[in-house]
């Protein structure tokens, strides 16, 4: 696989990360580097073995459907750029 | 269980300027899971709280914060698919969905793409006595909610909430069975009362708690049928999604417009663009979302903060047999025990409670006569002013006080409707407001003879008139039983009223 100029813009859009036109070629470059040592990856004989998700023998937490948390309207919105009667207010988005 | 069978609906014809055509359509449901706590935080999914107060960190995605499962929901998604007769996963994973909006902080949302907890199922869609359509489930899977924007509070800026944020959702996914708009409202209908019997989800459409999208296409007869036999979708029509839809009322009038507008272009020679389409009620229009089709590469991948959720059969056993009876059961049930109708035993199953109620009125009595007090009469009297089963005034022990006064004969059915009306406004045991207020029936016949001869003696011309037309007796009956305040047993009063006019 291949990763030609277009590709890299539309990842970048895709992203929300501005990359400016000239340097493009140089993160599609970069994007190819990576895929090959994934391609490389790929060589391994991995038939019967079943995939790992975890490097120790885990198991997932689960929690009981209690409530223990929330209530802080001040500290969620406190980073917030702009906050307006309790809500998060962002410049207006609209179907 | 008593086996119902049924026969499939025909689907839906719509005639276009050149052919005729029939509708195909899969709908995805997203239904809120009833659970106090979010599904990957501990916050709370009240609804009307104040803005962002049921917000947890992981909710608001602050760095560093870890999604930890609610394990009650998995319950009811393995719960839910139980009582969509389907495959329960052992084996299911957490994938991120990729796309920006302003009402998801994490920038994805935490779905499972690969690894559903629930797989293949069914769900019989009732259409009419004897007719139902059967539809396949595909899966089901968990995933977050987002947040909601609000856009009308201020000229310029959209205000956000995400108090809905990470509150869990079944993403119910439907193959492509649903051949009419009425089919997919019942679809969501039937869904909807599965999900209540199990408490699973609390319903609420107003609330956005049940919402679909709704996937439409049009085909030529006998095209699906081939669709089914090969299952190559090549022979069906191009779809198009409706987002986001939470009315009954507005999925069927977007089915009927998307079908009308696909099938105008078609015959035009156009092409249909596979597209996510968004309904106007006000219009009475799809219109295309074209802000959403970039965004449409949503690059999933396994979410790395979540290890699989890996369930033991055993537990999957314990919740089945914690199953409560579902609707398709009970209405059979219903039809076998208490000899109802079809209709009768659907309205009377139509929700937990009613059911209940009914079995309750209709223990030690007959059950079609329970049955027709509680649809006719409470049902009716509680339609009349808005009001559900929950705020019936009149308990069960109640109505079946009356039923039996009407078995024992102590008062006449007429008069039963008087005494139900008075034990609804104003309460009380019916036995003694028919004592208290002297409404037991007369079925001493000296005394209804009495009444029976004081209106022949004192309508001479009619008698004359009757013994000509016997079907005038009924004038009398009439007369009688006015002349008694209605309190005369209906049966005596003919049979005296004919003996006396010699008919």
């Amino acid at each position: 696989m291949s990763i030609d100029q277009d590709t890299a813009r539309r990842v970048a859009k895709l992203a929300r990360i501005k990359v400016e036109e000239d340097a493009l070629p140089a993160l599609a470059q970069e994007f190819n580097t990576i895929l090959g040592f994934i391609e490389q990856l790929g060589e391994v004989d991995v038939e019967g073995v079943e995939p790992m998700v975890s490097v120790t023998p885990m198991r997932l937490k689960r929690r009981e459907d209690v409530v223990t948390d929330g209530g802080m309207q001040d500290k969620i919105l406190s980073n917030a750029p702009d906050a307006r009667e309790g809500f998060f207010a962002v410049p207006k988005v609209v179907e | 269980m008593l086996d119902l069978t049924y026969t499939a609906p025909k689907p839906k014809i719509i005639s276009g300027a050149k052919h005729d055509w029939e509708l195909v359509i899969g709908m995805e449901v997203h239904a809120q899971v009833s659970s106090r706590a979010k599904l990957f935080s501990g916050a709370s999914t009240a609804f009307g709280a104040e803005p962002n107060s049921n917000v947890a960190f992981v909710d608001a995605a602050m760095p560093g914060m870890l999604p930890v499962i609610n394990e009650f929901c998995v319950e009811q998604a393995v719960r839910t698919g139980l009582g969509l007769k389907a495959q329960i996963n052992l084996f299911s994973a957490f994938d991120r969905k990729n796309y920006f909006y302003p009402d998801l902080p994490q920038g994805y949302q935490i779905s499972q793409l690969y690894h559903p907890i629930v797989g293949e199922g069914e769900v019989l869609v009732e259409l009419g006595e004897g007719v139902a359509r059967r539809v396949r489930i595909e899966r089901i899977h968990l995933e977050q909610d987002a947040g909601k924007s609000i856009h009308d509070m201020d000229p310029n800026m959209s205000f956000v909430d995400l108090n809905r944020t990470g509150v869990a959702l079944m993403e119910i996914v439907s193959r492509p069975d649903i051949r009419g708009p009425e089919e997919a409202a019942a679809y969501l209908a039937k869904l909807r009362q599965i999900m209540l019997y199990l408490g699973t989800c609390d319903g609420n459409m107003q609330n956005g708690n049940m919402r679909a999208d709704v996937n439409v296409s049009v085909c030529l007869p006998g095209a699906y049928e081939r669709f089914r036999e090969t299952g190559d979708f090549g022979h069906l029509g191009t779809r198009c999604e409706i987002k986001n839809m939470n009315s009954m009322r507005f999925i069927q009038q977007a089915i009927e417009y998307e079908a009308r507008r696909q099938i105008a272009i078609v015959e035009a020679g156009g092409k249909i663009d596979q597209e996510t389409r968004l309904y106007d009620p006000d219009k009475g229009e799809t219109r295309s979302m074209r802000s959403k089709e970039e965004a449409h590469d949503y690059r999933y991948f396994p979410d790395p903060d979540l290890l699989p959720v890996e369930i033991e059969q055993a537990w999957v056993d314990d919740i089945k047999a914690r199953l409560p009876e579902l609707p398709d059961e009970k209405k059979a049930r219903f039809i076998k025990d208490f000899g109802l109708t079809d209709y009768d035993a659907s309205v009377l199953t139509a929700d937990v409670e009613s059911a209940a109620y009914f079995e309750e009125v209709a223990r030690g009595r007959d059950g079609k006569t329970a049955a027709n007090w509680v649809i006719n009469e409470l049902f009716g009297r509680l339609k009349k002013e808005d009001h559900g089963i929950a705020d019936a005034p009149v308990t069960p022990a109640q109505l079946g006080g009356i039923i039996d006064l009407i078995g024992r004969g102590d008062i006449s059915g007429k008069i039963a409707k008087d005494l139900f009306e008075i034990v609804y406004t104003e309460g009380g045991d019916p036995a003694q407001i028919v004592e208290a207020r002297g409404m037991r029936q007369v079925t001493d016949t000296g005394a209804i003879e009495a009444a029976v001869d004081q209106v022949i003696a004192e309508n001479p011309a009619q008698v004359e008139k009757a013994k000509a037309n016997p079907k005038l007796a009924g004038w009398f009956v009439g007369q009688v039983m006015k002349v008694t305040g209605g309190k005369a047993n209906p049966a005596a009063v003919n049979q005296i009223v004919a003996a006396k006019l010699g008919l």
